[in-house]
Order: structure tokens, then C-alpha cells, then sequence
């Protein structure tokens, strides 16, 4: 039960976050992208202060025995740089740019009443399916 | 730079990391939102708890906003349905593929120094800015 009213929370966080940034905005974000036209580095600066939070907070729990409601850290193991992680990245970075959503924002315009993220989210979730159906496996995280 | 808000951003930044230094020190997980949703679609097992908790916050987040600062905020998607569906396709696979987006490799991977997402990170902003500056400088925009 613990768990799940911690990651409630951090969901709550991440989307006002979100609202506050003006992130869930895919305008926003594409202001950042079109850097040949009237730039915004709005962007930069949200991946700066979460960066100030999480190189820290990353940090100090390599120290710790564990987190609070959980045996062990769950981290990614994947090492080395792969074709795999490279391909995944061109391809999601096309995307990202057509419509100027990625999953976070997309998941949380659907509270907004927006059915373009609806839409946007529903082929999001198709393209998880492929690559699961494809790979065997999707070791996303 | 007139659309520039450094004040918000950096203030919304900071509730993004809020929220993955929350997850990971309570729950041990890394805040990354494709690793998160993606095995909500495959068959119920024990972390589809706080899975589902962590997207239903998500969701509520924005409108809770929106009633707190007494203004509805909305956004304009002006994608049309192809491209929706073209976009969204592209990066729940790429995403898949490459192990994680925005969030897991740019907030979460970066933030534990992670090779392989400083790799990824800046591979996705280059093709996203290749992306946008060929359909809406070169092209001219598309539907």
C-alpha cells in the first residue's frame, strides 16, 4: 500500500511539474526543437533543475542500504553503447519532433481533455507492443 | 527568446526531479515514463499497482493545477490524426527499443551519470531538432 501512495505522489510531482514548465505543452517543447526559428531554451533549463535534483539524490542513494518500502534498487543494468540503444534513440527523436510530444507529456495532456494526446498515447502504446512483439522482450527503463 | 520562462522552468524542473529522487528512494524505481506505462499492456503481475498509481498522478496533476492557480489552463495539438498516430508509434518504439525517453535516459540516466543515456540523450535531441527544422523550415509544415 505504501508503495503505491509513494508512486501516486511522485506521479502528482512529475505532472505539475509538467503543468508549471508548460512542458505538457507540446508548443512549448517544440519551441526548443526549432532552433531555426524564434528559440526558446526554456527546456534546457526544466532538464537543469531536475538534473540539480537528481544527480544528488542518485548519488547519496548509492550509499544507502535501500529504499524506504522496497528490498533493493531496481537500476538498469544494460552496459556499453549498442546499435540497439542507438536506433531506439533516432527513432524516438523523429517522433518526438513530428508532434513535439513524448510519453510524459502525452500521458498527462490526456487529463487536460485533450484527445490529440489520447490518440498520441494509444499509438504510443501500439509502438511498445511492437517492439515487445518484435525483440521478445522490452527492457524500457 | 520572447517565449523564454526561465522562473517556470526551472521551478517545474525541479518537481520533475522531486519526483524521481521520491520514486527512487521510496520505491527503488527510476521516474522513467515509457519504462513506467509500458508494462501496463502486458498481462497483470505485482507492480502493476504502483504502476497504474504513479500514471493515474500523471493525469490528475495538470487539472488539479488548474483548479489550484483558479485558471483552466489548455494546450493546442495542432498534429493532424496521421501524424498523431505516425509520432506516437515512432516513440513508443524508439523508446522500447533504445531502453527509455525523455525521462529515463535525459532526467533519470543523466542523473546517475549513465554513458549509455548521455549517448541516447543527445541522440534523440539531434534527431529531434533535425526533425523539426526539415518539416518546418525546409518542407514548410506538414498536416
Amino acid at each position: 500500500m505504501g508503495k503505491i501512495v509513494t508512486a501516486l505522489a511522485a506521479g502528482l510531482l512529475f505532472g505539475l511539474g509538467l503543468a508549471v514548465s508548460r512542458m505538457i505543452d507540446p508548443a512549448k517543447v517544440l519551441g526548443f526543437l526549432d532552433v531555426a526559428g524564434d528559440w526558446d531554451p526554456s527546456l534546457a533549463l526544466v532538464m537543469g533543475g531536475a538534473l540539480a535534483v537528481t544527480i544528488p539524490a542518485y548519488r547519496l542513494a548509492r550509499g544507502a542500504a535501500g529504499p524506504w518500502l522496497e528490498g533493493a534498487f531496481h537500476l538498469p543494468t544494460a552496459k556499453g553503447i549498442d546499435a540497439r540503444l542507438i536506433a531506439g534513440a533516432v527513432i524516438f527523436g523523429i517522433g518526438w519532433g513530428l508532434v513535439g510530444l513524448c510519453p510524459g507529456p502525452a500521458i498527462a495532456g490526456i487529463g487536460l481533455g485533450n484527445w490529440e494526446s489520447l490518440v498520441f498515447a494509444a499509438a504510443m502504446g501500439g509502438g511498445f507492443i511492437a517492439v515487445g512483439a518484435l525483440t521478445g522482450h522490452s527492457r524500457v527503463g | 527568446m520572447e517565449n523564454f520562462t526561465p522562473v517556470p522552468a526551472l521551478l517545474g524542473g525541479l518537481l520533475i526531479g522531486l519526483s524521481a529522487a521520491l520514486l527512487l528512494w521510496a520505491n527503488g524505481r527510476v521516474a522513467g515514463i515509457s519504462g513506467i506505462a509500458a508494462p501496463l499492456l502486458r498481462p497483470p503481475d505485482a507492480d502493476h499497482g504502483w504502476r497504474a498509481a504513479f500514471i493515474i498522478g500523471l493525469v490528475a496533476a495538470a487539472p488539479i493545477y488548474g483548479v489550484v492557480i483558479g485558471e483552466t489552463f489548455a494546450i493546442t495539438i495542432s498534429s493532424s490524426v496521421p501524424v498523431l498516430l505516425a509520432g506516437g508509434l515512432l516513440v513508443g518504439f524508439g523508446a522500447g527499443l533504445g531502453s527509455g525517453c525523455t525521462s529515463g535516459h535525459g532526467i533519470c540516466g543523466l542523473g546517475r551519470l549513465s554513458g549509455r543515456s548521455l549517448v541516447s540523450t543527445l541522440t534523440f535531441m539531434a534527431t529531434a531538432v533535425a526533425t523539426v527544422v526539415i518539416v518546418h523550415h525546409l518542407i514548410g509544415g506538414i498536416g
